[in-house]
């Protein structure tokens, strides 16, 4: 537990004091939200287009698991560049249970997350968000962007502990990027059109996000299978951060 | 003129020796333009959308996109030889400084080439041609190169004043709200939300768009290619002068 807190309270404190790493947390989520609510608002008087709460509404059901999951992303970068510095393996020399290293970052991960949805949150109720769903139904819908977030940590910091340099970034970025991007993400999944929609049909993150803005509009649907899929995501993801410690360790 | 070959000589092989410059600024925008024109398609069902295929819309994204690419190469190229001290040395040559600018800059010019060639072709293999026809394929690329010419003086500016990469990074995702903020996915006439819409009239890089999507989905329409070259070579002339100032700036204190 405290190798896991000292870990997480470095990564906070650098992130939160470079600018270079907070900025792009949280301005791409931003402009996507920003581009798209202001410029793609039409899009709701698309015959079939069916989401009561508003276009607004309907990409922060998006931008939200975006920030979450590059929230987690983020992080991944983080841990290749201590390893690239050689930090990650003084700490592994150094740190009683080696678990709380990974247990460590996605603790700063979820700190990261909360800041970065907390500031998109405000600016999307500033630009007229409408949240129609229950007390219960925004629990369920942070909770599934926090398994997100869990999910992109745990994939990044097996990729980063695996090639231990900053050169995994685009290993670690592309992945999370197109099962985001391979989603329903501007419009609903009916009034997806060719490959997109064939690839939005397998892709995991569509139930996630469907089930997200389902809690937006107070009219959940696809809850358990989103939280199963999230879930097992989060689970294989463990086994695989779990691999990438090994892996680290045996060159530590 | 001899010793600006030389330049513009390194600068080519420079940057396109270089896979990290290169693959990302093909590949991003052409993912980017494969996903929205599947995933927008059914926008074009709205009354006043200028054209039945989203994929014809978008298909003017890339060139701009990559030519922000191209300012982030310009910027970077120009901020390692100032860390490396080959601007220095530069500077004790009898070159002009805007020549010298120019040189420094063909990399990206060719970088540009290369990017307006690709996605011209991606645009025939997958979509339903060039509506101003072969023509007015050669002056998207004409418009193209002017782009990336624009936002590689700014990038090659920013180096300039700042001396360092960093500063590069720092000023790329201001290039991208400049895109995000414009007429990028839905035609100026069709935003509803009002401020939106006010941003993306004042934001040269809509014109920029629209000089470019006017030759793939109008035909020949003078006013947008006008305004298309005016902003992107106004940009241009306004940053190569800024650029050249802050290299001289960078010279006296050497």
């Amino acid at each position: 537990m405290s190798v896991a807190r000292a870990v997480a309270w470095r990564n906070i404190h650098n992130w939160f004091t470079n600018p270079a790493l907070v900025m792009p947390s949280l301005l791409f989520p931003l402009f996507f939200f920003t581009a798209f609510a202001g410029g793609l608002s039409r899009v709701d008087s698309v015959p079939g287009f069916d989401f009561d709460a508003g276009y607004t509404t309907f990409v922060y059901g998006f931008v939200l698991l975006q920030a979450a999951t590059f929230g987690g992303i983020f992080t991944g970068f983080s841990v290749a560049r201590d390893f690239e510095s050689g930090f990650a393996r003084r700490l592994m020399l150094g740190a009683t249970n080696r678990g709380g290293i990974v247990a460590g970052y996605w603790l700063s991960a979820l700190i990261r997350a909360v800041f970065t949805i907390t500031v998109i949150t405000v600016v999307a109720l500033i630009a007229g968000l409408e949240v129609h769903g229950n007390g219960i139904d925004v629990v369920g819908l942070y909770t599934l962007a926090l398994l997100m977030n869990a999910f992109a940590v745990l994939f990044g910091t097996g990729v980063a502990m695996r090639l231990r340099t900053m050169q995994a970034g685009p290993a670690i970025q592309t992945p999370a990027f197109l099962l985001l991007f391979l989603a329903p993400v501007w419009v609903p999944y009916e009034l997806l059109t060719g490959w997109v929609q064939a690839a939005a049909s397998v892709n995991p993150v569509t139930l996630v996000l469907e089930a997200g803005r389902g809690f937006l509009v107070g009219d959940p649907t696809k809850v358990l299978p989103a939280f199963a899929v999230a879930g097992l995501l989060v689970a294989l993801t463990t086994l695989w951060a779990r691999g990438g410690l090994r892996s680290a360790e045996k060159v530590a | 003129m001899n010793q600006v070959l030389l330049l513009a000589r390194r600068s080519v092989v420079r940057t396109l020796r270089q896979p990290a410059m290169v693959v990302p600024s093909l590949v991003f925008p052409l993912m980017l333009l494969a996903i929205n024109s599947s995933g927008l398609e059914s926008t074009t069902r709205l009354p006043g959308f200028p054209t039945e295929s989203y994929f014809q819309f978008a298909l003017a994204i890339p060139f701009v996109q990559g030519a922000l690419f191209s300012a982030n190469s310009a910027g970077t190229n120009v901020a390692s030889d100032i860390e490396s001290g080959f601007l220095n040395r530069l500077s004790l040559t009898p070159l002009r400084r805007v020549a010298l600018l120019m040189g420094q800059l063909t990399g990206i010019l060719a970088l540009g080439l290369v990017q307006a060639l690709t996605f011209v072709g991606v645009g025939l293999v997958f979509g339903e041609g060039i509506e101003a026809g072969p023509g007015g394929a050669v002056v998207i690329v004409a418009l193209s190169l002017t782009i990336s010419l624009a936002f590689g003086c700014i990038g090659a500016f920013v180096a300039l004043r700042s001396g360092n990469g960093e500063a590069v990074q720092g000023v790329f995702p201001l290039f991208f709200a400049a895109l995000f903020l414009s007429s990028m996915a839905m035609p100026r006439d069709l935003i509803e939300v009002n401020w939106f819409q006010t941003v993306a009239n004042w934001n040269p890089v809509s014109y920029m768009l629209e000089g470019i999507r006017s030759l793939v989905i109008e035909g020949w329409n003078g006013e947008a290619i006008a305004l298309g070259f005016a902003c992107a070579g106004g940009i241009a002339l306004i940053a190569l002068a800024a650029a050249s100032s802050a290299l001289r700036t960078r010279m006296v204190r050497t």
